[in-house]
């Protein structure tokens, strides 16, 4: 790890992307910015643009409409950008592997080695989602 | 020209498909003459996942699991409507009372949480963040009695064809009941500082209304059409779980506009919470599970009222291990057309909380079209079948002379 992606993960702006997935893990990457967990705490905030971001998170199962966009955000973020895949679809599909409406997992849309951290959970927890950030 | 005023031009404007506002990818087009809304487009997709396709490669058991997963926040709603179409397939299985009870209480938990949730995001689109951190705090007990009574703060895994999975244990009852008497007294202070907030009479009130004749004519379900003074709740039309073993009102306003959709909601909470307890208080001893051993063929149909209107669920079995049909109609899916009634003729500022107030949920609206490009055929999906339908009924009509 060098030393960027080490300072930019003491206090990363981060961007969601929905990929496909079921609303349960963006409701709850919502939830860590509301009183109970409060990751800006942190020095995490969640940024409108996909230039500002250190971070990419990104949760679903990656679909044929949405795959494509996802190649273009992270081609649009500023580099280096760490993304972190959110839950068990981004991680490896989830329950809808198999579909013909998905096409790859994420690790595999990305150039490989782009994705940093897997946080596994259908959802996952908030608690998760800090440890993992952190 | 005879007059100085410039022609007005119309511009387009995008809100998506990852627009930092949504949590979810969707995409609205605001076709604007000015600062008007004069049409507004939506385009879906990015979200589809092939669900009822994957549902026909699963047994009757596993399908529950999948269902779940149709949405984060509906995840009791859909399965619900999915084991009764089940039980309905099979002849109308008896199932246990207290299974009953207990889907009724998790079904309340989720509308509870998903009402508070919007209530803070509609906070959150007005730029009114203190409402979205005050929802989303008073949101946090409803999870953690999920997670205590379900073991999961979403996707509850608690429905099974049949009945239900896992037993409620009686001795946290106490502790869930003081939780929700608090919480009772929190989203009273809400609804206080919600009716009392002139910011938000000003923002809500009058805007995107949706008339009684509107709502019936698109076909708008739950909060949408009760605010509108339609009182379609299927929860009380056609009782199923334990709701007509339980003393609740439905909830209706009659101005249809954001402020109404608003109320409608955060009252709602209060009766969820009148639900809650006295399922609690009334549950009876016995099975959970009334055991299905094999599903003949047939077909079946499960309806449940989900926290954002009535869901319906379709099963078509061939007497084998799996659905080889499996048919959802979501609730957004029916209550997004009503954008073209609230959003026209209001302002840009206007339009992101009046797309919001129909709590949309793109998850569960997600549909696809596919193309054969070779041959140039298009495969038909629901709504041209129904349309094909209706063109079929005028010719009809016609050629009678009716």
């Amino acid at each position: 790890m060098g030393v960027t992606v080490k300072a930019l993960m003491k206090s990363p702006w981060v961007f969601h992307v929905s990929a496909g997935g079921c609303n349960g893990c963006d409701i709850e990457v919502l939830d860590c910015l509301t009183p109970r967990f409060d990751i800006e705490r942190f020095g995490a905030v969640l940024v409108g643009s996909v230039r500002h971001a250190d971070a990419l998170l990104v949760t679903g199962a990656m679909n044929r409409k949405s795959a494509y966009r996802l190649k273009e955000l992270y081609r649009q973020a500023a580099k280096p950008c760490l993304v972190i895949a959110i839950g068990a679809c981004a991680c490896g599909q989830g329950i809808f592997r198999g579909s013909y409406a998905m096409v790859q997992p994420l690790d595999e849309l990305l150039p490989p080695g782009v994705v940093t951290a897997y946080i596994p959970g259908c959802p996952p927890k908030p608690e998760a989602m800090i440890a993992g950030l952190g | 020209m005879s007059n100085n005023t410039p022609p007005k031009t119309r511009s387009v404007i995008p809100i998506g498909p990852f627009h930092p506002l949504q949590e979810e990818p969707e995409l609205f087009r605001l076709h604007v003459e000015g600062e008007t809304v004069v049409d507004v487009d939506v385009e879906i997709g990015w979200n589809h996942r092939g669900i009822e396709k994957l549902a026909e490669d699963r047994t009757w058991d596993q399908v529950t699991f999948l269902i779940e997963r149709i949405c984060g926040i509906c995840s009791t709603s859909h399965p619900i409507a999915y084991v009764q179409a089940v039980e309905d397939c099979c002849g109308g299985v008896d199932v246990p009372e207290r299974a009953l009870y207990i889907r009724t209480v998790i079904a309340e938990l989720e509308r509870l949480h998903s009402h508070l949730l919007w209530t803070g995001l509609a906070g959150h689109f007005l730029g009114y963040n203190t409402i979205f951190m005050w929802g989303w705090k008073y949101r946090e007990p409803v999870l953690d009695i999920c997670e205590e009574l379900t073991g999961n703060r979403n996707h509850y895994a608690m429905i099974k064809p049949g009945g239900v999975r896992r037993d409620l244990d009686p001795s946290l009852f106490p502790s869930v009941h003081k939780r929700l008497d608090e919480l009772k007294k929190q989203v009273e202070l809400l609804i206080g500082a919600v009716t009392d907030d002139p910011v938000l009479h000003a923002r809500l009130k009058g805007i995107g209304v949706l008339t009684k004749e509107d709502a019936i004519d698109y076909c708008a379900l739950g909060p949408v059409s009760r605010a509108s003074g339609v009182p379609a709740d299927v929860r009380r039309n056609h009782p199923y779980a334990a709701y007509d073993r339980v003393d609740w009102d439905v909830i209706t306003a009659e101005k249809g506009d954001v402020y109404d959709k608003t109320i409608v909601r955060l009252l709602e909470c209060l009766e969820s919470i009148k639900i809650i307890h006295q399922c609690l208080d009334n549950m009876p001893e016995g099975e959970i599970d009334a055991k299905i051993e094999e599903v003949p063929p047939g077909e079946g149909i499960g309806h449940g009222e989900a926290p954002r209107g009535e869901t319906i669920h379709y099963v078509r079995s061939d007497g084998t291990n799996s659905p080889i049909r499996h048919k959802v109609r979501a609730p957004t899916y029916m209550n997004l057309p009503t954008c073209k009634a609230t959003v026209i003729g209001e302002s840009i500022t206007d339009a992101t909380i009046i797309l919001a107030a129909i709590d949309p949920c793109y998850c569960c609206t997600e549909r696809t079209a596919a193309i054969d490009a070779g041959s140039k055929k298009t495969i038909m999906t629901g709504k041209d079948l129904i349309r094909l339908s209706q063109e079929k009924t005028l010719r009809l009509r016609k050629e009678l002379g009716l």
